[in-house]
């Protein structure tokens, strides 16, 4: 498994053509109390940069973009019902979908844990 | 864009550990690490201590500033008790709104604040307007609001005659040996008192109130989650120069002498309102799923007829869900009319919601 980043401030957990998506710790921590997310369905293919989702804290309404081309294969469903798992557990339970990989070279252009530490400074 | 000012209680708010942004010029604490929901929560339940230093306080004095001061808003001044306060706005010849005010008269002047946005077109809008009438912008006070339904314990504690004020009385009153001016009032729909003080004992007092076991300070977010839960409107949000009084259901502001007689900034748009209905109205506007509704928000008939947008909205803490006022064409201002609010190209359920959607708990 490895660990990538976004300068959009999410993360993918990548395992052959497969990842889990979800949005930093420290994105959490910006936006604040999330009360609600919109999330794409199973299925849904997006490019490198789409919009797939939205995230609304008490705060302010904040995107989520697919990171690589990808094709959602699974969308946590258990944040509907309780999106505060986004704070509680970012990199955790609070992860917001499954993805194929359909361009593994863009992966290359991500950032790692120590270059997405450097960004956040 | 100039550097943001800071009010007297800014390194208070930074030892606090308020998450400081720039609001209307300002750099103002939008939370606290107990966060928006849980402050929120603690100025419904107990009390919550604000900083809005940054709204302007401005006195006017001389003869007939009171008389000469209607001559731009429709409220009331004469005859307004000395120690009382009243909530009003400036308007403009088109009847729409310069910014809300709260005027109180303080015996020998008229004490005034007005918003952090508005102010310095405020106070050149009096001195331009108000001949012979002196306008005093107070540079070297900070305001502090205390609200919530244990503000009363809170204040009481340190200045017992606040107690004996009811809602919308103001006062000048010694705290801890500082000569204060106390208004109970604010903009939470809960109990509370605005408090203005020598900026040089603003973080001592504010200190002192923060000492009480039932207080904890409160951020921006806050501010406006609670104002929004108690139908209160944000000028440049729900009100500005394009919306009139009458529109925004704020007659209940232009007294019975007001309405007879005019004498005010778009008297002839606001009046003829007043008679014969407004085309639009300010409305709660309640989404039945989780997805807030914010500033813009087309609102629709079941049928896609498009009738109005969200002026603003968010989650209500206290509520439990998404809240949001809107104006709408008054035929389908009607509580309980089923809209559909298009959020980012989708259609999500609400219905129209009487204001306020919690019980405001003033100290009547």
């Amino acid at each position: 498994m490895t660990l990538y980043f976004t300068d959009e401030h999410e993360w993918l957990n990548v395992e052959g053509d497969i990842a889990i998506v979800g949005i930093t710790a420290h994105a959490a921590e910006q936006l604040g109390e999330v009360v609600f997310i919109e999330q794409k369905d199973q299925g849904d293919e997006f490019e490198q940069g789409d919009e797939i989702g939205v995230i609304e804290s008490v705060k302010a309404a904040s995107e989520i973009y697919a990171p690589v081309d990808c094709e959602i294969t699974e969308v946590n469903e258990d944040l509907e019902g309780n999106p505060g798992k986004i704070n509680e557990s970012p990199e955790g339970d609070g992860w917001i979908y499954k993805i194929k990989i359909l361009d593994a070279g863009q992966l290359e252009n991500l950032l790692d844990a120590a270059a997405y530490k450097e960004l956040i400074g | 864009m100039s550097t943001p000012r800071r009010t007297p209680l800014y390194d208070l708010h930074v030892e606090l550990g308020g998450k400081m942004v720039d609001f209307a010029g300002w750099e103002m604490p939008v939370q606290y690490p107990m966060g928006i929901m849980g402050e929120h929560k603690q100025c419904r339940e107990k009390a919550a201590v604000f900083d809005v230093s940054h709204m302007g306080q401005v006195e006017l004095r001389g003869a007939d500033a009171a008389a000469k001061l209607e001559t731009l808003v429709p409220t009331s001044i004469t005859p307004l008790a000395e120690g009382k306060a009243r909530y009003t706005f400036f308007t403009n010849e088109q009847g729409g709104i310069l910014d809300d005010l709260i005027v109180a008269n303080a015996g020998d002047h008229l004490f005034v604040v007005v918003n952090a946005g508005c102010r310095d077109q405020d106070i050149a809008h009096m001195r331009a307007n108000l001949d012979g009438v002196e306008v005093i912008e107070l540079m070297d006070r900070a305001l502090v609001a205390v609200q919530g339904p244990k503000a009363v314990d809170v204040v009481s504690a340190l200045c017992p005659a606040a107690a004996d004020l009811t809602f919308m009385q103001t006062t000048l009153a010694d705290i801890n040996g500082v000569p204060c001016r106390i208004s109970r009032l604010g903009y939470t729909g809960e109990d509370g008192f605005e408090i203005s003080i020598p900026e040089d004992k603003a973080a001592e007092l504010t200190r002192a109130f923060l000492d009480h076991p039932d207080c904890a300070p409160a951020g921006l977010g806050a501010r406006d989650s609670l104002r929004l839960e108690a139908g209160l409107c944000l000028y440049g949000s729900d009100i500005d120069t394009t919306t009139t009084p009458i529109e925004a259901q704020l007659n209940w502001a232009i007294q019975k002498r007001r309405r007879e007689e005019g004498g005010f900034p778009g008297a002839d748009v606001i009046l003829k309102q007043l008679t014969d209905g407004p085309a639009r109205k300010l409305v709660g506007i309640k989404p039945e799923g989780r997805a807030p509704a914010r500033h813009g928000v087309e609102v629709q008939l079941t049928d896609g007829a498009k009738i109005g947008e969200i002026t603003s909205g968010g989650f209500g803490p206290t509520v439990g869900g998404p809240v949001a006022m809107g104006y709408v064409a008054s035929d389908h201002a009607v509580t309980g009319t089923e809209v559909n609010l298009i959020i980012r190209g989708k259609s999500h359920p609400a219905k129209i919601h009487n204001l306020p959607f919690v019980q405001q708990n003033y100290k009547r």
